[in-house]
């Protein structure tokens, strides 16, 4: 199938993250990288979050200079001084070739030490890698401290959300999901669409990992703001999160001004239903509520972008829901997962499964702005909307015969 | 239309509540304008020494709201201005109860005394935002047709929504009376006074825990701007007043350069009442459930209306802490100085570890 292997190729074109801890598992299901990849970008997107830190444009300019140096000079035997025994260690110890030395200094991230001897030789100008990074993580807690950001009408933060949540979540998508996305063209570069999902996984990741990706892989670079239950914004701290990284209650002014604004709104609309149901009704989809997201469309006129999700429903698959103490703690579900609540926070770490994303061509409602009101035209387009989801489910799932495959 | 009063201007304006900040601005300023004959003040406490120089053109008259009536007739009214609103319990005057009293009752009065005014055409009334109320299911922004989904705790809320009810009897009953109801998100500014500028001239600012909400401010001299407006032009209807963009409340605190203290939120209403009981400041439920949802409206409607936009959150903000700086307690070249100071001790460390190795 080739189109399969193209999306391959795009999803191995991404700038891999680097391997955290986190990443062990993703390697040991034979998840390869390009060995260009993996050395390039090594700079780029690591945990640390300050890389991305889009300060100011002066010292921008130089980063890229200083990251690509190292690179470049290190495996070059002349440049390497005789003090650069550790490097040269660090080298053999990790046994590969180049680019995984390069991927090393990552690695050690959470190691000051380690990165100190490591970083040293190798420019011995002040100005290096690290020196950038941690001037870049200071200038981000800097300019958070006196409140130099902006916050737009609903609350979301972009330079927090692209600092510090989408390097979070990507290391969750890219290298313990090894998520795989298709169908980008039919996510708009600009103007406003909906984007309509299926929601499952026990915690909705699924919602976090859609937004982090498309924002990752979109050429235009668009942010997905997300439509919550008012029960998200009901938690303390979650409902913080759920703000400032773009989300809002899912209720149709908010819907309606989002999308005449423009911009990417995200939906689930089988909501807890979807969240909250058993492994053994993994990938059915649920019912479609009153269809109010699709009255927010066809009011503003916004093509609807109904997005498969193949992966969410392993990551913690929910054998049994006890009821009563959902009552008790006034939750929709009480999960009881192979893990949790047995292993306690130890339950909470999410199976790795593997990921599959296709967005499907976008259903134009244009034409229908005026039966908004119409139950009709809602019911027929929702049921639409939900079988091109159903259909792009079982086709994904025939890719993934493994659900915790490479 | 009262010879010698410009088209569209009134002749005479009486202001309720000038005894206080808003009220006397508000007040003076109509008298500074040539357009308007008289300005007439009415407070039932004599206004405070601080305001005499600014009331020295305005007619100023003691009197309760409940004897009105007569007055509106005798002196041929064409405007009223309703600012006498109470936001916050006073312990020291009455407490809730005659909070209450000059709100609720107190508007009750002035409209009943409006009603019977035969040459009455125009009212304008001050509200608040809070009168959208404060419930997780609301959208992210109000426009002027959203309903409160909850009936709000606090009792400032309650009472503007009471206020606006009895603002829209009136409309029922004296159709010929332009009626403006003008919907003010909290004051701020370099001279105002209110609640929440005093919470935010504390060095340590209490915050609830897991909860940024959205904030928004009027800048004082633009909610005067529209008061004025609202009185010398036609503008029927409820608006929306704010300043466009939002601010959050740590981001609002960083600004300002003080410290935020999260406190968790069970329990802190209760903490709210004993520490206003002790005489603590004065954050009451209207307090807590703004610092727990936040509040942003749409001032499409006002913008498009007034032909005015005032200025926004954050240059209002931003003007209030130029006033305030005294209690910064971390200021922008600290922080910037403490980023340097650990970047060179980094740099330091790495190097004696480079040239160690």
């Amino acid at each position: 199938m080739s189109g399969r292997d193209e999306r391959r190729d795009g999803r191995y074109d991404v700038p891999l993250t680097v391997a955290g801890p986190d990443a062990e598992p993703a390697r040991r299901n034979g998840h390869r990288r390009t060995t260009a990849a993996a050395a390039e970008p090594a700079a780029h997107d690591e945990p640390d979050t300050a890389t991305d830190e889009p300060d100011t444009a002066a010292t921008d300019e130089p980063a890229t200079a200083a990251m690509d140096e190292p690179s470049a000079d290190e495996p070059d035997p002349a440049a390497v001084a005789a003090a650069d025994e550790p490097f040269r260690m660090a080298d053999q110890r990790s046994g590969g070739p180049e680019p995984a030395a390069v991927e090393e200094p990552a690695e050690a991230t959470p190691d000051d030490h380690g990165a100190v001897a490591f970083a040293g030789p190798a420019v011995p100008d002040r100005r290096d890698h690290w020196d950038r990074r941690v001037a870049g993580g200071l200038a981000f807690l800097r300019r958070r401290l006196a409140g130099d950001y902006e916050v737009d009408e609903f609350g979301f933060d972009p330079h927090l959300t692209d600092a510090v949540f989408h390097p979070l979540v990507r290391l969750l998508y890219r290298d313990w999901f090894r998520t795989e996305v298709g169908g980008l063209e039919n996510v708009p570069a600009d103007g406003p669409a909906l984007v309509v999902g299926n929601h499952s996984g026990t915690v909705a990741l699924d919602a976090l990992i859609l937004s982090a990706a498309l924002h990752d892989q979109h050429p235009a670079r668009r942010y997905l703001r997300l439509l919550g239950a008012d029960l998200v914004f009901r938690m303390p701290v979650v409902s913080e999160i759920a703000r400032k990284t773009g989300g809002t209650v899912a209720c149709n002014p908010d819907a309606e001004r989002l999308l005449g604004n423009g911009q990417l709104v995200g939906v689930f609309p089988e909501g807890f239903k979807g969240v909250g149901k058993l492994y053994s009704d993994r990938y059915k989809l649920q019912r479609f509520g009153r269809g109010g997201f699709v009255s927010a469309a066809l009011r503003t006129g916004t093509p609807i972008v109904p997005v498969a999700i193949v992966g969410g429903e392993e990551i913690y698959p929910m054998l049994a829901d006890i009821k009563p103490l959902a009552r008790l703690l006034k939750l929709p579900y009480f999960p009881v997962t192979p893990t949790f609540p047995w292993l306690g926070p130890l339950g909470m770490v999410p199976l790795p499964s593997k990921w599959l994303i296709e967005f499907c061509p976008p259903i134009p409602t244009a034409h229908l702005t005026d039966s908004a009101d119409d139950p009709l035209v809602v019911f027929n387009l929702a049921d639409q909307v939900r079988e091109t989801i159903q259909q792009t489910l079982h086709r994904l799932l025939e890719r993934r015969p493994d659900p915790f495959g490479p | 239309m009262t010879p010698g009063g410009t088209p569209g201007a009134p002749g005479v304006v009486v202001v309720t509540g000038v005894g206080r900040y808003l009220g006397a601005h508000v007040a003076a300023r109509l008298a500074a304008d040539p357009r308007i004959e008289r300005v007439i003040g009415v407070d039932p406490a004599t206004p405070g020494p601080e305001f005499t120089d600014l009331l020295d053109r305005v007619e100023r008259i003691r009197l309760d709201l409940d004897s009105l009536g007569g007055l509106l007739a005798d002196l041929e009214v064409d405007a009223v201005v309703h600012l006498a609103l109470v936001s916050a319990p006073d312990q020291q005057h009455g407490g809730r109860a005659a909070m209450k009293e000059q709100n609720v009752i107190g508007t009750m009065q002035l409209l009943a005394a409006c009603q019977r005014a035969p040459r009455l055409r125009k009212l304008v009334v001050r509200s608040s935002t809070a009168a959208y109320g404060a419930s997780f299911r609301d959208p992210a922004v109000f426009t002027e047709e959203t309903e409160p989904r909850e009936v709000p705790r606090g009792g400032f809320g309650r009472d503007i929504l009471d206020i606006e009810g009895y603002v829209r009897g009136f409309r029922r009953r004296r159709p010929d009376v332009t009626a403006t109801v003008l919907r003010f998100a909290p004051f701020i500014g370099s001279t105002a006074d209110t609640t929440l500028t005093r919470y935010f001239s504390q060095p340590v600012v209490p915050t609830v825990f897991g909860r940024d909400p959205r904030l928004q401010f009027v800048h004082f001299d633009d909610a005067l701007e529209v008061l004025h407006r609202s009185i010398v032009e036609e503008h029927p209807g409820t608006y929306n007043v704010a300043g466009p963009g939002v601010l959050s409340l740590t981001q609002a605190i960083r600004r300002a350069g003080r410290v935020a203290m999260p406190v968790l939120e069970p329990g802190l209403s209760g903490a709210a009442a004993i520490a206003r009981n002790l005489g603590f400041g004065r954050y009451g439920l209207d307090q807590v459930d703004l610092f727990v949802h936040g509040r942003v409206v749409d001032t499409t409607r006002l913008e498009r209306e007034y032909g005015f936009t005032p200025r926004s959150t954050a240059a209002a903000f931003d003007d209030f802490i130029r006033a305030h700086h005294g209690g910064v307690v971390v200021s922008r070249d600290q922080l910037a100085a403490a980023e340097q100071l650990v970047l060179e001790g980094i740099r330091q460390v790495r190097s004696a570890v480079r040239e160690r190795s």
